[in-house]
Parts: structure tokens; sequence; C-alpha cells
């Protein structure tokens, strides 16, 4: 059969191919990450504004599929949420459409994105960033109303020169 | 191995953009192997196989996309590779070829004359081309793979203009076909298809042959006409996205198909829709040699086949709503259907790929002369609001009309908000199905645009009650708004005027809290177990707790009572309150407390009890009541029929006709529906597994040590199979606690509106019965087991018609 016609046929079309991003931190190789990436049926979903909620999180992604969990990132020193989760299905085939269908689209007046994850595994609801939030927010040099105002750097200085 | 680099980049653009003619693929790749012949191994060899063929598969099946030298140019190009590779990669090449008429069928003229062209050079070609076609043909009919079919007969009759068929053979496989017309005691369902095969064949060959075998043509049309005028129409009313003619009639396909063949027939079967590239290679192909097509004898029906099920033609516009300048044709007129039947083929073949979808849809042939906005949006809305089910998720077509604003956004936003408002406008005459599709849809499209709307224009439904469709269709939406935004949100999105049909603020409602608790009998235990649990007691601590609840059900009678509601409703209301705070604090208030959840509410009765609870605290918050819901089923602590029963009972009947009441009953009709295939899954592998060792016990060549823990006993499948028999009859009894409280509910209806001498037809009545019609048309395939059983218990002549009526439609719908 024809290779790209069979590869449609079977919904492999490119939006659903793992993208080039790979968490840092996995405990693995890159082959055994890689593997995980592609049976998985959780995703990170980036830029949320902090007032997002879970409930917002489910209904938009129950479009694609029934959801099974929805987990909130949190920074990790104010245990407030800080602009992205992990949202997982119960089956591929409904993460695979919420990748097609919700990646790059709005909640609340925010364009989202959506990439694999291998997983979730505790501990990863955490920022990364130096001051508790996603290292993104440290060095954000704009100003987001949704996600804190200015980057944490910024805001210090700004803090400093105001004090 | 760098004349290799070289050329690699150069097929690659060569894929995307145009075909050079004279030069064989495999030819200009294989030139390296001159050069690097004696260093190759067999390996390489075959990784170079690949890698031609990997690119012939590219080059065939991006021919005819969007290219900077023109169609014929690159078809002429083409055609003369591949004659080039035939002799190496006929097999593949005439496989990806068939594949194409499969899956691409929007470009079936571009396919048909590049076939014609290879028959032209390579007469051999042309015949294995069709040998296989006509193989998968066969194969689909008698898997059932209905529109492939469809697909491959209008291939075959198009081939007939490309010189690579005789005419006459494809008129023999048109009079096979609808002979199946004349077929007794087979459902209305099989001969449609094949009729419709025929019909939808027509356009591309009709004229062909008009012009060389008329009197068999009419004959073929005599038979066909025949058996239109008999066709019963009892599943048309089911189908129907609105129950009115006014201003559009609603035709039921094959009928409006055959109206439109008849206007080609009297044009001289001339349509100006129908791009045939094959028209310039006139020259080339009149010299072709034909073959003749074997003959096609349609597979003999059996019960167990499951043909295409009727539909209804959507329309919403016509030629006065579109701009001056361009024409849409009329609704008989088979341009309409040929330019609608492109649009379906196009979502299909790409709604994997929204934006390829959306750029497809946008660079529709012929777009200049035609409305094209307005004919996307119908047919995407048709696809959208299509009975019984839509073809793909729902979620699908609010991106795709997204993407298309977003490709025209200085003309498509103006002509969606056009079409939104006429769809508001007939929301009176809308199937509740539909009603509901379109609130899906509306308020998604609404959270993509800051959720502005010039609701004024719909004030309206301020004025009217609140049970009527426009009323309802304003509050639904204003609710699922409040799921993907926030209350304070909606309520600065809708003018003040909308404010009685928002929904209230959602909340958790906790008794034990609320002022004048202390006369109640529960409120002692519940702050003693709201203490315990916050301070991180064990559920054994907490059932210690609620040990000492009394039950109130006890003087009722003398026999020791199956469950105390008392303690149900301490412990859920204290468990959900707590959890309150999000879903995720929710769902791990109810894992951590599971099997003590579970001990309380062994029996229906005691589930009906958890879910009044919970109704109790969260009746604000729909989506909660709907996640919770969920979650109860599927870590069964409720089963689907107390669900069901507790949806139909009294105290819910002031919900009965909110939406999310019906979410819950879908969705657990859907869970129930998934545990048996699960169940029947499990039960056919471990069949498999020990068929298989049993195989080889008897073959001899059962080892020691190859009998592994993995291959299940027959008394493990036994268990399975029991397992299996209780989850079947539990699915049955849901369908039947279904529709007999429906029965109940209608019937009571009926009869009070009788006595009472006013007209039975309220909306309440009209969002119940289509309620009912939901249950049959969403589950068909499952109902469709339980029909006789239906009939004879539940549906029968003792039933009013009005409910009747609904049933019989559904039956018809396969029949």
């Amino acid at each position: 059969m024809s290779k790209s016609l069979n590869l449609r046929s079977k919904g492999q079309t490119p939006s659903v191919q793992i993208s080039t991003y790979r968490d840092q931190h996995f405990k693995g190789s890159r082959t055994d990450q890689d593997h995980l990436l592609l049976l998985s049926t959780t995703l990170y979903v980036g830029n949320l504004s902090f007032y997002t909620t879970e409930e917002q999180i489910f209904d938009l992604f129950s479009r694609a599929g029934d959801v099974k969990r929805v987990i909130m990132g949190l920074d990790k020193v104010r245990k407030t949420p800080c602009g992205f989760c992990f949202v997982e299905y119960y089956s591929r085939e409904d993460a695979e459409n919420a990748i097609r269908y919700v990646n790059g689209t709005r909640l609340d007046d925010r364009i989202i994105r959506t990439d694999w994850d291998a997983g979730f595994k505790e501990g990863r609801q955490y920022g990364r960033g130096k001051s508790g939030g996603q290292v993104r927010d440290e060095y954000r040099s704009d100003f987001d109303e949704g996600r804190g105002g200015y980057g944490k750097i910024v805001l210090n200085k700004i803090r400093t020169r105001d004090t | 191995m760098k004349l290799n680099h070289m050329l690699v980049p150069k097929w690659t653009t060569l894929c995307r953009v145009d075909v050079k003619p004279h030069l064989s693929l495999s030819l200009a790749l294989n030139i390296h192997f001159v050069f690097t012949a004696s260093h190759r191994s067999k390996r390489r060899r075959t990784s170079d196989d690949v890698n031609i063929e990997d690119r012939l598969d590219s080059l065939i099946t991006r021919v005819g996309e969007k290219s900077t030298s023109s169609l014929e140019s690159n078809l002429e190009g083409l055609a003369s590779v591949l004659e080039a590779d035939l002799p190496n990669y006929k097999d593949k090449i005439v496989k990806i070829l068939c594949d194409c008429v499969v899956y691409l069928p929007e470009k079936i003229t571009v396919y048909t004359t590049l076939v014609g062209l290879l028959n032209a050079k390579n007469y051999n070609c042309g015949g294995e081309f069709s040998e296989l076609l006509v193989r998968n043909l066969k194969e689909a009919l008698k898997t059932g793979e209905f529109e492939s079919a469809r697909m491959i007969v209008r291939f075959v009759a198009d081939l007939v203009n490309c010189h690579v068929l005789v005419a006459s053979s494809v008129l023999q496989m048109f009079d096979n076909f609808v002979e199946v017309a004349l077929e007794d005691n087979i459902p209305q369902v099989r001969s449609d298809w094949y009729v419709n095969s025929v019909l939808s064949a027509l356009p591309w060959v009709g004229r062909e042959l008009f012009e060389k075998k008329e009197a068999e043509l009419n004959k073929l049309l005599q038979t066909i006409e025949n058996y239109i005028s008999k066709r019963h129409h009892i599943h048309v009313p089911s189908l129907r996205v609105w129950a009115s003619d006014d201003p559009h009639p609603q035709e039921e396909y094959l009928d409006c198909l055959w109206a439109q063949i008849k206007n080609l027939r009297n044009n001289k079967w001339v349509e100006k829709q129908i791009s045939r590239p094959y028209l310039a290679f006139d020259g080339v192909l009149c010299d072709a040699l034909q073959h003749t097509l074997p003959q096609i004898i349609p597979p003999s029906h059996n019960d167990e086949m499951k043909y295409p099920i009727p539909t209804v033609v959507f329309r919403i516009f016509d030629y006065t709503d579109v701009p001056e300048g361009t024409v849409l044709p009329g609704s008989h007129a088979i341009e309409r259907y040929l330019i609608e039947e492109q649009i379906n083929k196009i979502i299909d073949s790409n709604y994997l790929e929204r934006k390829e979808c959306a750029a497809a849809l946008l660079s529709f042939p012929t777009k200049n002369k035609l409305p094209l906005n307005y004919i996307i949006i119908e047919t995407v809305f048709g696809q959208l609001f299509r009975l019984p089910k839509a073809p793909h998720l729902e979620l699908f077509y609010g991106v795709i009309l997204l993407e298309v604003c977003k490709l025209q956004p200085s003309t498509m936003p103006q002509v969606l908000a056009q079409a939104t408002e006429m769809l508001f406008e007939r929301l009176d005459s809308m199937h509740t199905i539909c009603i509901e599709r379109f609130v899906t849809w509306f308020s998604y499209h609404l959270s993509m645009f800051q959720f502005r709307w010039s609701w004024d224009d719909w004030s309206i439904a301020v004025q009217q009650d609140p049970t009527s469709p426009k009323a309802r269709f304003v509050h639904e939406v204003l609710q699922k708004i409040l799921r993907l935004s926030y209350h304070q949100r909606v309520m600065e999105s809708v003018p003040e005027s909308f404010h009685c049909l928002l929904p209230i603020k959602p909340q958790p409602f906790y008794k034990y809290e609320q002022e004048g608790a202390g006369s109640l009998p529960g409120t002692m235990k519940a702050h003693a177990l709201m203490s315990a649990i916050k301070s991180r007691c064990t559920p054994e601590e907490a059932a210690a707790i609620l040990k000492e609840l009394p039950n109130p059900m006890t003087d009722d009678d003398s026999s020791e009572p199956v469950f105390n509601p008392l303690k149900i409703d301490v412990f859920v209301s204290t468990l959900l309150y707590l959890g309150s705070k999000s879903f995720s604090h929710s769902f791990a208030a109810l894992a951590k407390f599971h099997p003590l959840l579970k001990s309380l509410t062994e029996t229906e009765e005691a589930q009906i009890c958890l879910l009044r609870t919970l109704y109790e605290v969260w009746k604000s918050h729909q989506q909660m009541l709907v996640v919770l819901v969920d979650k109860l089923l599927r870590t069964q602590v409720v089963e689907c029929s107390a669900v069901a029963n507790w949806l139909f009972s009294d105290e819910m009947s002031q919900d009965f006709i909110s939406f999310y009441m019906w979410e819950i009953m879908h969705s657990t009709i859907k869970k129930m529906s998934k545990q048996v295939d699960k169940l029947q899954k499990d039960v056919d592998e471990a069949r498999d597994k020990l068929d298989a060792q049993r195989r080889r016990a008897a073959d001899g060549l059962d080892m020691d040590g190859y009998d592994d823990d993995d291959v299940p006993t027959p008394e493990i499948i036994d268990r399975m199979e029991d397992k299996l028999e209780t989850a079947l009859s539990q699915q049955k009894s849901l369908f039947l606690i279904i529709f007999q409280r429906f029965i109940i509910l209608l019937t009571e209806h009926l009869a009070r509106c009788e006595s009472d001498g006013i007209d039975y037809n309220t909306a309440w009545y009209k969002w119940v019965i289509e309620r009912l019609q939901q249950i049959f048309l969403q589950h068909h395939y499952l109902v469709y087991k339980y029909v006789s059983t239906l009939e004879e218990l539940l549906f029968t002549s003792n039933v009013d018609i009005h409910i009747l009526e609904i049933f019989q439609q559904f039956c018809s719908l396969r029949s």
C-alpha cells in the first residue's frame, strides 16, 4: 500500500508526531523516552494563564475525548498555579485528537500549546524556575497579565529600583 | 555518493511542484550506482529501492496539488516518469494508484487521466490496474466498506472517459447493481446503496453513455425511476435537522439526487462542475486500446451486513442569500450535488490536519464563480448536524470553522455570523440533538473570540418562555461558556437583560453548616467526621464515626434495612464538601474512601441515595455533576442502571430538559458499552490463546514449559464469560429501564393533555420525545440488538402512536 496514504488511514499525520522537545529531566535513555512518548496518553499543556482553573481545562480537553485527570502545574514555592498542566486521557486516540485540534487554540483568551509527555511523575507538577514558577517566566521581559506581569528577573529589578 | 546527494533535493522539489517529463525516477537515482557499483552490497540496493518507492508514492499522491506549472504538464510528466519505471515497479505503481482511488477521491479525474495516459503508453499496465481495482471493489462490497466501494464505482465509470474501459462493460456493472433493487426480502438500505452508487457515478459518465448507449442508459434509468417511486420514507422524520420545510425543503438524499440526475438528463448530460483534465489529452487517449470490465455481481445479502444509513440533505442557503456576482446552484441542479460532494470529500481526506484542510477547502477549483464561503459553511454545518452521527469529532468542526475564518478574515466571519443567525432563527423546528450540537459548537466558537457576540439581536430569547427553544438555547450556551470561563466573565459578556438566562454561580451546598443545621439528625456526626477527615483519619476511623448514626428507615419495617440513607448523606456530603476546591480534590477524596463508599451503597436504592446527595451538594455546578457521576461509574461505586433511574426520578424532573442530564445519560450508556466491549475482547483473546495451545498439543508440538502461565484455563474462561454475560444483561436492562421510563413519562403527559383538552405538543414534549429519539439514534447499533425484545415488551400496540412512531422510525433506519 502507499506508505503515505497508509499512515494517513491510521491517523498518523504530521500534527500528532512527537516534536523535537525533550524533557531534560527525564530519567532514562532517549530511546526509552521516545518509546514512552509514542505510547503516551498524557499531554503537556503550556502558556496557560495563572488564573485558568482545572475545570476550564477539563471542559476544553474533554471535547477531544474522555479526560482521566488534569494535573495543574504549581509554583514550587507558593504552591499556586504557574501556567502549565498535564492532561491525561484514557486512550491514545483521544489524546491524538487533542493534539490535533486543541493545540494552538485559545483557552481563557490565550493561545495554548500542547505536546506529548512521557507520563506524569510525582514532582513534575512543580515549576523548575529559580523563583518557583516556570523557567520561561524567569527571563521574560514582556508584561503578561495572565502570568503575573513581568518576568521574575525584570520584576526584581523594578522592585530594587522602587525601594 | 556526491551525485546522489545532489540529486536528492532536486527530486524532492519535483515531488511538490512539477514533474519534468522523460526521466525515470529510478534511472535518475540509479545513476550513482554506476559509479559505486563495486562497493555496493545487496542491502544497499534494497534501501535504494525503498527510497525510490517512497518517491514514487510521493509523486503520485501529490500530483494535482497546488503547483507552479499546469496540471496537464504535470500529468504528462508524471506519466512519462512512471512509464519508464513500469518495468521495475509496476506492481507498486498500480497499488499506489488504486489507493488514491479510495483515499484521494477529491482528485478522481486527475487519477483517471493519469491511468488513461499510462494505459495509452502501456496497455498491460491499464489492464493490471483495472484488475486490481475490480478486486478491491469486490472485496469492499464483501466486507461492507461501502464508501470505498462507491468511490471505486465512480472511478471505474470515469475510466470510460479516458478510454481505459469499454462503455458497455461499465453499463453492465450498473445493470447488475440496479438489479439489486428487484431483489425480494432485502432491507431498503441495501438496494439504496446500489442504486445510489450508480446515480452518484452518472454525472461523470452520463454524457458518454448517452452518446454511445442511449437506449441502454434509458432502460437503466427507467428501472431506477421505478425503484425511487416505490421506496418507503418512514425513516425521514428522525433524520431531519429541521422538522419544517420552510424556508428550504429537507429532502431525503436519494430523492434529491434522483431529481438532480433527472435535471442533468434534461440538459443532455452536460454539467459545468467537474474538471476533466483528460479532455486535454483526447488526441493521445482516443488511440488507446480499451479493456472490458469483468462481470461484477453484487454479493448476496446477509443480515450481518451494515449498509450505510440514509441521510437528509442539509440546506440553509439559497441563491438569494449570496452576494451578487456569484451563483449558488439551485437545490436540484447537479452542480450543487457535485460541489457539496467535492467539499465533503476534501473534508474527509484532510480532517486530520486542520490547517491543510482549511487551505484545501479555500483553494476549491472553480472557486471564482461560486459563493465558496457560503458553500463551505453550509457543508461544514451539514456534517456537524448530520443524524444520527456527525462523520468526525464535533470539536473538528469548531476548529475547521476557526481555521477558515483565519485564512479569510475579511469575508468568512461575516458569512459564519449570517449562518449562525439563520440557525438561531430556525431553532424552533430544529431537532434537539442538533440544538445540542449547535450549543456545543457556538460556546466553543465564542470562547475563541473573547465571548463577543451581538446578543441584543437575540433579545427575543429573553422574552420567551424559558422552555422555548430560543431561551433554552441561550441558557445552555451560557452554561457551556461558564465551563470554559468563569461566572464573572459570563456575566460581563452578556447584556444585563440576559441575566435572567444566566446560570447561577456554581458553589457547593453543605447543609450541615447552614443556619439551623443544628436540628438536623446528622449534624453532630457530620462535624465530627469533617474534623476527623481534616486531620487525616483512616477510612476505618471515619466508618466508626458513621456507625453511631441511626437509620431513619428502621421504623418502616421490622426487617433490617439494606442501607442507611442518613449515613450516606452525612458521609457523601461531607466528603464532597471537603473536596469541593477542584475536581482533583474531589477525586482524591472519593479515592481515599472508596471501599467505605462502596460498602455503604451496595444496592441500587443506596446508590440512588448517594446520587441524590451528590445533586444536593452540587446542583449549581453541572460540570461537577457530570464529572463526578463519571468517576463514580468508573470506580464502580454506582451502576449504570442506578444513574438512569436517578435521572428519571421525580427529584430530577425540574432538570429533565437541561442538557447536562443528557450528557450524563449518554456517557453512562457509552461507559456500559465500553465495558461490554472490553469484556468481549478479553474473552475472545483468552479463547484464542487456549485454542492455539490446543492446536499445538494436537500437533504434538506442546513441549514442557511451553504452556506458560499466559494460557488461560477453561475455568478462567468460564469465569470471564460469566462476567461478560452479566455485563450484557446489565446493558440490556439499562436500555429497558430507559425506554420504559420514557414510555411512562410520555404516556402520562399525553393522557393528561387529553383529559385537560389541551394540545399535547408542548415545548416540554418536544424536548422529551426528541431525547427519546436521541437514545435510538445515538446508540442505534447497540439498540438494534434488542429490537425484537423492545417490540415484544415495550413498544407494543398498546403504546400511544406518537411514541410508537419514534420506535418505528428507528427500525426503518436499517430496513
